[in-house]
């Protein structure tokens, strides 16, 4: 079956008019479409939030679970059947705030899955605070006095820890985007894609013209495979914001270090209640 | 029951207590005796004050008991056990090493490191010695512990088996030399077949290999960290992953994402870990997804006391998460009985398509018990799972079909017929999200809970032990089984009628099973807690207020001598 735009189906969103997470979902959409996937062949994991909800608005298999627990669900799904394909996809304050840590331990077990950062450096869904990378001095009704902690660098952590994949993208770039989900998928391992989002509701600083101005793209002169100039790049952000794969690296995955099958996911292991009499023995 | 003697090894952690321990366990169980080993331990890795104590019977055993007839006194904190010494009892220790200064029992001092010396060996040996005069002081096959001596050393050399031979021959000797005023049965025979001996965490772990458990993920933690270990010794050949989690909340995540790809999945802790697990037990509750998992309990709260024994998470484990969705809890009563609960767990998961903990504790995970077997044959595993073929007929597949029994029908993502949609959120049949309040929700919260009618027909009667025409009655659930049925016994003996009412499965509670408090006379429930939480249960399902309750939360186990204590002072003071 040929994969195309259609068998994604279309759906009613819950997102606000004019929401980034069109921008995401359109370029999701057509690099599945590039990559040929069919919808049954994949799951996509979502944890809270506006982004979070994208995975009902297309045809997939969909574990949308807790807020930020997202990347420890799809790692399983991932172990128990490695024949699927895997993207997590869920905002700044699920993967950075709330889920942190599985996010480190994540990239340092480096299981083949794809996670989509919507990062519009705000708590939509609560309506406007203050999220892990919000800016300095970002003002909310929470933090009336302007953010005062120095705001995560996303791709900056992951390098640092190990990752083999890491990249930036905007959301008001289908086609790069589209790029970097495509690259994102095809990398054997954890994939972090960092997407650069605006919100139309609560984040008037970082809005689309904060980004269009600032973001340019990486040109084929960058050499991604040099980490010390990675970090570098990664760390860039002010009046120019540098989009493309800041990152990548051919460490093994987990699959090949832990000596998964390629062949036969676990799922289709035998059970064998027999076999434990084999073993009995050891005991006496 | 003709032979019943106790052996406790004393010493700080560090000295090899568990080592010796498990191999005079073994020599036992090899010889075909009946054992019953738990151990003691405080948190952590050197120093302190432990103790590892075997009992040995000719008839099965499953709890420990209070009188030590040889105490192995390693340091100076053993005088501590001389409480525990009847007149009979043989204290063992080498005055070269520990100040023991107690004259209760008979005293025999063995230069246990000059001995090893001596033997060839250097002083790390000289438990070796000490366990050489145990068996020299219950004359038992001697040849049974240099087998295990062998297997133990032999991967190191040659030299280290044979310095140990020697050494717990020479500990033979003179142990059974120097005592003419022994007392102690002698053990000279063996007593059948050899049995396995094996730990809680082993059964639990060998139970979810039998029901064909492919994924545990876990964060390390005692006394539960036994599961995890041992089905890691195991993945190659059964085929399971096995993944240390950075946290617990990642522990059953991963487990339920497992569990959503199609493997029967489990994780295990103890009680601060499982507080943890808590957003996701409700998570399972929501998604419908089955999972297995373990609770080890432990005193709390907080920390508690990390290595010893409780049973204070009863009621947290039924009530914990937000939101109302059904569970089943089981409380195995024994480490044989583990085995078949765990099988039991991972079928009624993926039945009901709900969460299934195991409430276990310290004196089961840690304990070895002999078991002549486990009858592998007969176990049933039912997955409940949509074939390819019965999904070709099902025309639009709804992961959350509302069905008169609350179950849904079950596909598996990948499956190219109908997509899998879970969702935490509340949801349609299909899996979206919704905020239908008018329809969906309130059906949805009725479909979900549903299934505890189901769930409550495979929760099985209470054990019944003792004269069944009894109008005293003890109820107790969990691992406290076996001494509160040695106490029954004792009482009973002492012409006390009574009888013990025993539940391994917890929750839901069926009513129906507590017939027997309307024509009892005498009832008063035992419990490893403070508060009463079984008894608060039975209150709360069937409206009988028992009050008459056996506590103890010191963090030991129960033993029965002194469940019969208890039981006499509750009923004389009526």
């Amino acid at each position: 079956m040929m994969v195309d735009l259609n068998s994604f189906g279309k759906f009613e969103t819950a997102w606000c008019p004019g929401c980034g997470d069109f921008g995401i979902l359109g370029a999701l959409k057509d690099a599945l479409v590039k990559l040929d996937l069919e919808p049954h062949k994949m799951v996509l994991v979502s944890g809270i939030g506006q982004a979070a909800k994208l995975p009902h608005y297309l045809y997939s298999n969909v574990f949308n679970g807790l807020h930020g627990r997202a990347i420890p669900a799809a790692t399983g799904i991932k172990m128990a059947n490695n024949k699927l394909t895997v993207l997590v996809t869920s905002g700044d304050g699920d993967i950075y705030g709330e889920g942190g840590n599985h996010l480190i331990h994540a990239i340092r077990r480096n299981i083949d899955i794809t996670v989509i950062v919507h990062n519009n450096q705000v708590y939509a869904l609560t309506l406007g605070q203050a999220s892990p990378t919000s800016d300095l001095g970002y003002v909310t009704r929470v933090q009336p006095r302007g953010v005062i902690d120095e705001p995560i660098h996303p791709l900056a952590m992951a390098i640092a820890l190990g990752a083999g994949f890491a990249a930036r993208s905007f959301a008001g770039d289908k086609e790069h985007l589209s790029l970097m989900i495509q690259e994102g998928v095809k990398y054997r391992g954890l994939a972090i894609i960092d997407v650069l989002q605006w919100c139309v509701t609560f984040n008037k600083k970082n809005n689309f013209a904060w980004y269009k101005k600032r973001v340019y793209k990486l040109g084929p002169e960058y050499d991604s495979s040099d980490k010390t100039k990675a970090l570098e790049k990664s760390l860039e952000w002010g009046d120019k914001i540098p989009l493309g794969i800041i990152y990548k690296n051919g460490r093994p995955s987990f699959e090949e270090a832990y000596g998964l099958p390629k062949d036969k996911a676990l799922v289709d292991e035998e059970i064998e209640p027999a076999k434990v009499n084999s073993i009995l023995k050891e005991f006496i | 029951m003709n032979v019943d003697i106790t052996i406790k090894i004393a010493g700080e952690a560090g000295q090899g207590l568990q080592t010796i321990g498990r191999l005079l366990a073994k020599a036992f169980s090899r010889g075909g005796w009946h054992v019953f080993a738990n151990q003691v331990l405080q948190s952590r890795i050197r120093g302190g004050h432990n103790w590892f104590q075997v009992r040995v019977s000719d008839i099965k055993i499953l709890a420990p008991a209070e009188v030590t007839d040889i105490l192995i006194a390693l340091d100076n904190e053993s005088v501590y056990h001389t409480r525990e010494l009847s007149e009979n009892s043989i204290t063992i220790f080498d005055s070269s090493l520990i100040k023991y200064n107690s004259e209760k029992g008979l005293i025999l001092d063995i230069p246990f490191e000059k001995t090893a010396k001596e033997s060839g060996g250097n002083k790390l040996i000289s438990n070796t010695v000490a366990l050489g005069a145990v068996l020299g002081l219950l004359e038992y096959d001697i040849n049974i512990l240099f087998g295990l001596l062998k297997e133990s050393f032999q991967e190191k050399d040659q030299g280290i088996v044979q310095a140990n031979i020697q050494a717990a021959q020479a500990g033979y000797n003179l142990a059974y030399q120097k005592i003419k005023a022994n007392k102690l049965p002698r053990l000279n025979r063996t007593n059948g077949h050899p049995r396995m001996l094996i730990n809680g965490s082993e059964t639990i772990a060998l139970g979810a290999l039998a029901a064909g458990c492919k994924f545990i993920s876990a964060y390390p933690m005692s006394p539960s960290t036994g599961i995890m270990t041992y089905l890691a010794s195991q993945a190659e050949e059964f085929k399971v992953l096995v993944e240390q989690s950075e946290d617990e909340i990642a522990s059953i995540n991963l487990a339920l994402g497992a569990s959503y790809a199609g493997v029967r999945a489990m994780t295990a802790t103890s009680g601060g870990g499982f507080a943890l697990m808590v957003e996701g037990l409700s998570l399972a509750g929501m998604t419908e997804t089955p999972i297995v998992i373990v609770d080890a309990q432990r005193p709390g709260p907080a920390t508690g006391l990390p290595t010893r024994t409780a049973q204070e998470d009863l009621e947290y484990v039924i009530y914990a998460g937000h939101g109302e969705s059904p569970r089943a809890v089981l409380a195995p009563l024994s480490i044989e009985d583990a085995f078949y609960l765990t099988v039991k767990a991972f079928n009624l998961a993926d039945k009901y398509q709900i969460p299934v903990i195991i409430l276990s504790d310290q004196l089961l995970a840690d304990s070895y018990l002999t078991v002549d077997s486990f009858d592998v044959e007969s176990l049933k595993i039912e997955r409940h799972i949509l074939s390819d073929e019965e999904l070709k007929n099902i025309k639009n597949y709804k992961r959350y079909q509302i069905t008169d029994s609350g179950i849904s029908p079950r596909a598996l993502p990948g499956n190219p017929y109908g997509l899998v949609v879970a969702d935490s959120d509340e949801h349609d049949e299909e899996g979206h999200i919704t905020e239908d309040v008018d329809y969906i929700r309130p059906e949805m919260v009725k479909k979900r809970n549903r299934k505890t009618a189901g769930l409550l027909k495979e929760m099985s009667a209470p054990i019944q032990y003792g004269p069944p025409e009894a109008k005293n009655i003890i109820i107790g659930w969990g691992s406290s089984y076996g001494a509160l049925k040695e106490a029954v016994d004792i009482l009973n003996s002492e012409k006390e009628k009574v009888s013990l009412a025993h539940f391994n499965q917890v929750w839901p509670l069926n009513k129906e099973y507590f017939d027997f408090l309307n024509t009892a006379e005498f009832v008063c429930v035992a419990e490893n807690n403070f508060r009463g939480q079984f008894a608060h249960l039975i209150a709360g399902e069937t409206g009988k207020v028992i009050k008459n309750r056996i506590n103890k939360f010191n963090g030991l186990p129960f033993s029965a001598a002194e469940i019969v204590r208890e039981y006499k002072r509750l009923k004389n003071s009526l």
